[in-house]
């Protein structure tokens, strides 16, 4: 019994961590057919902003939930206006430039924090359930995932800001001539995608601990997650981060790690053959 | 005219080409020479996205998964035959097979240009996460260790066909791999020219139009996709043969290195990303030196990439060679049109209003 909780926690927690780290990036995809291949050095430069905010002196959680999507938020609308806003509408093109911004920000972060780990202890201890024990603070990350998809869900579906957003993103000119700025709506949303990147990234940063090339270790399962969730950002993620995380844990309990993920990418591409617009191109078509 | 500057471009990348096929060995060192030997097998490399992206429209995050199957294929299958012949040439099949049964999902599933990216990306990812964990004696093959995050540091040299143990020299490796560039180079050129190439590059343009004109398209841009892959092989080949192959041959920085090249030479042409290969492992080289400079401080690589990559994309998106062309184009309508009174230009007239 107690053996069957920890497996459906640990299955949780897959499945949350793949919510978190394509959460950011379904904004982005979703709202702007915008590929950002820079996503993974977004999460690693939430995580260095959440460490380097908490060895200055300031309190974790503060550091965690607030610094790291400030900073990573502004960077982001930064980059919005000099390069991405120029490159709208080609995608491959925008694919490229944020591709070299990844590698520009690997290096940058290289020179300025050194190739090596940094990292923060977990809080909140250990949980207990019979004979297994399991770290508290992974039960909390599943907690923010569900709390950020309802937010996100409730955001889009009742506010005014919502549904100026889900407006652009269906038919930018039409809103336009209905007094909004797409351009403005454009930088709003990617700021707002990068600071999701950022919060997520300085929560992870004390599992993981950073180094300045720990985005490609996220930025595969995101993209992943986010094409097979197809059209709809929140339920398309929800629906692939829940299917491709049972998968990795079930190939990861019954082989190793490496398998889980092998299996995990196998998956997808099978998935991306059968079913091309991804899950809610087909299914669910009017979700959120 | 129009004729003329392509044949006498042709004839000086060829000029250009064999001079550094016989003259380089004759006064550099062993040093560049094995430096160049790389370069060669890079440039072979850039070539072969050159002739699926910039020709057939496809763009492959991925080419990295073939040069690394084709280096470790090589590796693996020298080590067990102990002549080498034969593991070269199945260090060019294999890759081939590889890009056919993954172009036959891709294309045959109509997959649009971005989830082919996306799949190819995964694909190279996929290997490099499996290669990287196979240390151990479980994952021997034959008796060639995979060696996991070291790679296969006894990567054996080729030898003379048919000689097992008469190995190549890096003078003969050099002279292999640029020979092959310039082979791939012109036969690359001569398959373009060819009622196949036309239509590749059709396609390129408008894949409806052609398929309504009878052709299927899926055939070529297969038979385009595994041309791509087996030339990726090849250089994955001289690349085992000048350093060694380990896992980073199929890591994401190669994948986007080779892209990086293709864009600043110029999509849409061979010689483009040849150059634009060059130039920036000159480069990349030259950084990495500047570390050795005290008091100069340290710059990565990857920030130089990254900025040249997102200055090319907003600023040259048609990469050096269209710069160049522009340029001359620009100065030759400026030198004819600066003196408007010495003569009527008339040999130029009926050109420009038929």
């Amino acid at each position: 019994m107690d053996y069957v909780i920890i497996l459906a926690l640990q299955i949780c927690s897959a499945v949350a961590s793949l919510v978190l780290i394509s959460l950011g990036l379904a904004v982005i995809f979703g709202m702007m057919r915008v590929i950002n291949l820079a996503h993974g050095e977004f999460l690693m430069l939430g995580g260095y902003a959440a460490i380097t905010a908490f060895n200055k002196g300031v309190n974790l959680w503060l550091a965690m939930l607030v610094v790291a999507p400030l900073t990573v938020g502004l960077f982001g609308v930064v980059v919005e206006r000099l390069v991405i806003r120029h490159l709208y509408g080609r995608l491959i093109d925008t694919m490229l430039a944020t591709w070299g911004l990844s590698l520009a920000m690997i290096g940058f972060v290289t020179v300025v924090f050194g190739n090596t780990v940094s990292g923060i202890s977990a809080p909140l201890g250990s949980l207990t359930i019979g004979a297994y024990r399991t770290g508290a603070y992974e039960v909390f990350l599943i907690f923010v995932a569900l709390v950020l998809l309802a937010a996100g869900w409730s955001v889009l579906r009742y506010t005014r800001l919502g549904l100026i957003a889900r407006g652009t993103m269906q038919n930018a000119g039409m809103a336009a001539a209905l007094g909004v700025s797409p351009s403005l709506v454009y930088a709003v949303t990617f700021g707002i995608g990068a600071a999701l990147s950022g919060l997520v990234g300085g929560l992870l940063a004390p599992l993981s601990g950073v180094v300045p090339t720990i985005g490609a270790a996220y930025i595969a399962k995101a993209f992943i997650t986010v094409i097979s969730g197809g059209a709809a950002i929140l339920s398309g993620t929800a629906i692939a981060s829940g299917l491709l995380g049972t998968i990795n844990t079930a190939a990861t309990f019954a082989f190793t790690p490496v398998i889980g993920e092998v299996a995990l990418l196998i998956a997808a591409v099978i998935l991306l053959r059968i079913l091309p617009q991804g899950i809610t191109g087909r299914f669910f078509r009017r979700a959120l | 005219m129009s004729r003329v500057l392509p044949m006498a471009g042709n004839l000086a990348v060829l000029l250009v080409g064999l001079g550094v096929l016989f003259g380089l060995p004759a006064y550099a060192e062993t040093y560049l020479i094995i430096n160049a030997t790389i370069f060669a097998s890079f440039a072979i490399l850039a070539v072969s996205l050159a002739l699926i992206w910039g020709y057939a429209g496809i763009l492959c995050f991925g080419q990295a998964a073939f040069f690394g199957l084709g280096g470790y294929t090589y590796a693996v299958a020298a080590i067990n035959f102990g002549d080498t012949t034969g593991a070269a040439v199945l260090a060019v099949a294999l890759p081939a097979m590889f890009a056919a049964l993954l172009g036959y999902f891709m294309f045959w599933g109509r997959i649009s240009d971005v989830y082919l990216g996306v799949i190819t990306l995964t694909v190279s990812l996929i290997l490099y996460r499996f290669v990287n964990q196979t240390a151990g004696e479980e994952w021997n093959i034959g008796q060639a260790p995979l060696g996991g995050f070291n790679g296969i540091p006894s990567t054996p040299i080729l030898n003379w066909p048919g000689q097992p143990g008469e190995q190549l020299a890096p003078e003969n490796i050099f002279s292999l791999a640029v020979g092959l560039l310039i082979l791939v180079y012109f036969g690359c050129k001569a398959l373009l020219a060819t009622k196949f190439g036309r239509i590749v590059v059709a396609i390129r343009e408008n894949e409806t139009r052609v398929e309504l004109l009878g052709y299927d398209a899926r055939v070529y841009k297969l038979t385009i996709f595994v041309i791509g892959g087996a030339l990726a092989g090849l250089s994955g080949l001289m690349f085992a043969n000048s350093v060694f192959v380990s896992p980073t041959m199929f890591s994401l920085p190669v994948s986007g290195q080779i892209i990086i090249w293709v864009i600043i030479g110029g999509l849409g042409t061979l010689i483009g990303p040849v150059i634009g290969c060059i130039m920036m492992q000159v480069l990349t080289n030259w950084l990495g030196t500047l570390n050795q400079v005290p008091g100069f401080g340290w710059v990565d690589p990857n920030l130089v990439l990254g900025v040249i990559l997102v200055v090319f994309v907003l600023l040259v998106p048609r990469g050096l060679t269209a710069l160049v062309s522009d340029t001359y184009g620009w100065l030759a309508q400026r030198l004819r049109s600066r003196p408007p009174t010495a003569e009527p230009d008339a040999a130029a007239q009926p050109e420009t209003a038929p």
